[in-house]
């Protein structure tokens, strides 16, 4: 086919491309929005269901799941956060995960980089080893995990929570870090030591802000998956309820919601376990779309 | 150059190195070798048996039921869920067709993908729990709803033949919103010229999504079907606080079957590091077998 041809058959096409949308789209739209707005309303109205039963009274839960509150009873969130003990959890939760994520990042990152920027013997070694942790179900490790922690006097303390949530990301973030600290052009770092800038100053100074969107991604990631944490500390947290992280407070409520009928008083736990950390994530839900995502593919 | 760099790869990597070997390698190293002993209870006394727990195991009624519910995750998860989330990200990516100027993507595509999302910020736990009372038989919010158009409201959760597709539901819907965003963002890289040209030739949606969309996001829809896969192998904070496998073993899974004889009444470490063992290589089977079998030429735009 010579050009000529090629542009008059492309020519003979539009008009008729251009007739066929408005057609299709009525009802194609009406069909594909059908669709959408169908699996967001599945996704939206248990949430929203939660929300509004948190402000319910037993009776009215009881009487018509679909109704709305008859009044604004915060005296469920009050009993929730008191007697439940979910505001204590939440801090906990908040204590632990802050731990966690910050020795997370901190080893992860440095190992991460001297992967990524140095050659020594055995480098391949220790890298795969590292990494392969991804693959292992940690079911295969919680019982000799739970007598490794018990035997180092951590059992039911927050700090064998925080290094064991940490041990447990590493292999991910160093994977995820050392692609990202690869992809760093050379040239800075080789001209920051010409200069005379030693290799600790250079990776805090330098590597550390050039590496900040991967980091970023990478800390998404951590947080949630560290809030979100339940059999870890399920084995290595029993006992001590004091000392319980939200996940395991949610389920002893849900538990003793069962015994005695609380229904609203469940809901407004888990309400006030969810709301905050949806607030966070319509703040920010570019970042933490991309984070997680960015997270998953590589 | 690489003056003095000891001192920093030695700080560097040290740290990371000995926590990921204390609490990461060294129990799993010790897992396998727990699960050749009879090993019972807290008391520090463990025969060496050989492989005499994979012989039970082997005959064991209540692992195999578990493992058959696993397999039954492992064949539907995946495929309703990338289904649906391929479904879903090209209405979102391209529903929309404006006339020839281009392939875009619906109204209210950022407000869509923002709320279909929401299920990945949550934690398993309070997905769980409260999928548990929407199918409550009595206040549920399902049931509500059916008896409201006067249809029968089933126990759900309590009927052995129902419990556990309930919560294979629960898996999809907290699954689908992750990779409505996944795919969305892989379409976002594919060319839209690609999808002008289809459309030209008049091309309908299912030809465009199986011909054209499916075979350029490959890799993407390779690394979901080996992660959801993986998810399907586990499914354990979902079952153990929807209906703790349920009623009579009908929903149980290999990772409560695992749980409950380490932490359970017995505490059988010995029998339950041998389940881990075997969960440890189902889990990579499926992970090598997904690999190898969608293995397929990648596709560079230029």
């Amino acid at each position: 086919m010579d050009r000529a041809t090629a542009t008059g058959a492309e020519q003979a096409e539009r008009p008729r491309a251009d007739e066929r949308p408005p057609r299709d789209r009525g009802v194609a739209n009406l069909f594909s929005h059908g669709f959408l707005l169908f699996w967001a309303a599945l996704t939206a109205l248990p949430l929203l269901w939660m929300f509004l039963s948190s402000f319910k009274s037993d009776g009215e839960i009881l009487s018509d799941p679909w109704g709305l509150p008859g009044a604004l009873r915060f005296e469920n969130w009050s009993r929730a956060w008191t007697e439940a003990h979910i505001g204590r959890y939440f801090l906990n939760s908040g204590i632990v995960v802050a731990g966690s994520l910050t020795l997370t990042m901190l080893l992860g990152a440095t190992a991460a980089y001297v992967f990524a920027r140095y050659e020594f013997r055995g480098r391949q070694v220790v890298y795969y080893l590292f990494v392969g942790g991804m693959m292992f179900p940690v079911f295969l490790a919680l019982v000799p995990l739970f007598f490794v922690v018990r035997n180092a006097g951590l059992f039911g303390s927050w700090t064998g929570l925080i290094l064991v949530y940490a041990a447990y990301s590493l292999p991910f973030t160093v994977f995820f870090l050392t692609a990202f600290f690869r992809t760093l052009p050379t040239s800075v770092a080789e001209a920051a030591l010409i200069d005379g800038c030693g290799h600790f100053r250079l990776f805090f100074r330098v590597m550390l802000p050039m590496a900040r969107p991967g980091l970023i991604s990478v800390a998404i990631f951590n947080f949630l998956s560290h809030w979100n944490q339940f059999i870890l500390p399920q084995v290595l947290m029993q006992g001590d309820d004091s000392k319980w992280v939200l996940a395991q407070g949610l389920t002893a409520l849900a538990v003793s919601q069962g015994y005695q009928g609380d229904f609203s008083g469940l809901f407004a736990g888990l309400t006030i376990a969810t709301l905050p950390v949806l607030a966070v994530y319509v703040a920010f839900q570019r970042q933490i779309q991309t984070g997680l995502t960015a997270g998953q593919l590589k | 150059m690489r003056h003095g760099k000891y001192p920093l790869i030695i700080t560097f990597l040290v740290p990371p190195l000995v926590l990921y070997g204390v609490f990461v390698l060294s129990p799993y190293l010790q897992a396998f070798q727990i699960s050749t002993t009879n090993w019972l209870g807290y008391s520090a006394h463990a025969d060496s048996v050989g492989m005499a727990n994979f012989r039970t195991l082997w005959h064991d009624g209540q692992v195999w039921n578990a493992i058959k519910n696993n397999a039954i995750m492992l064949a539907v998860v995946p495929v309703v869920t990338i289904g649906l989330g391929l479904f879903f990200a090209t209405m979102l990516n391209m529903g929309g067709r404006k006339g020839r100027a281009g392939v875009t993507g619906v109204r209210g595509t950022a407000v869509y993908r923002m709320v279909y999302f929401f299920p990945q910020v949550l934690s398993v736990v309070i997905i769980a729990l409260l999928w548990k009372e929407v199918y409550h038989p009595n206040n549920g919010l399902l049931n509500g709803a059916l008896r409201a158009f006067g249809l029968p409201a089933p126990t759900w959760l309590g009927d052995p033949r129902t419990a556990f597709w309930c919560v294979l539901a629960v898996m999809v819907w907290s699954n689908v919103g992750f990779y409505v965003v996944l795919f969305g963002a892989a379409m976002a890289a594919i060319p839209r010229d690609i999808y002008e040209a289809v459309l030209l030739d008049g091309a309908s949606r299912w030809t465009t999504l199986r011909r054209i969309t499916v075979p350029l996001l490959w890799d993407t829809v390779q690394v979901a079907w080996i992660y959801l896969a993986i998810a399907a192998l586990d499914g354990f904070i979902l079952v153990q606080q929807m209906t703790n496998g349920g009623p009579n073993f009908s929903s149980d899974v290999i990772g409560l079957r695992m749980y409950e004889t380490a932490f359970g009444s017995e505490s059988k470490f010995g029998y339950a590091s041998a389940i881990g063992v075997v969960m440890l290589f189902l889990t990579l089977s499926v992970a090598v077998l997904a690999l190898r079998t969608g293995r397929r030429d990648r596709i560079e735009y230029s």
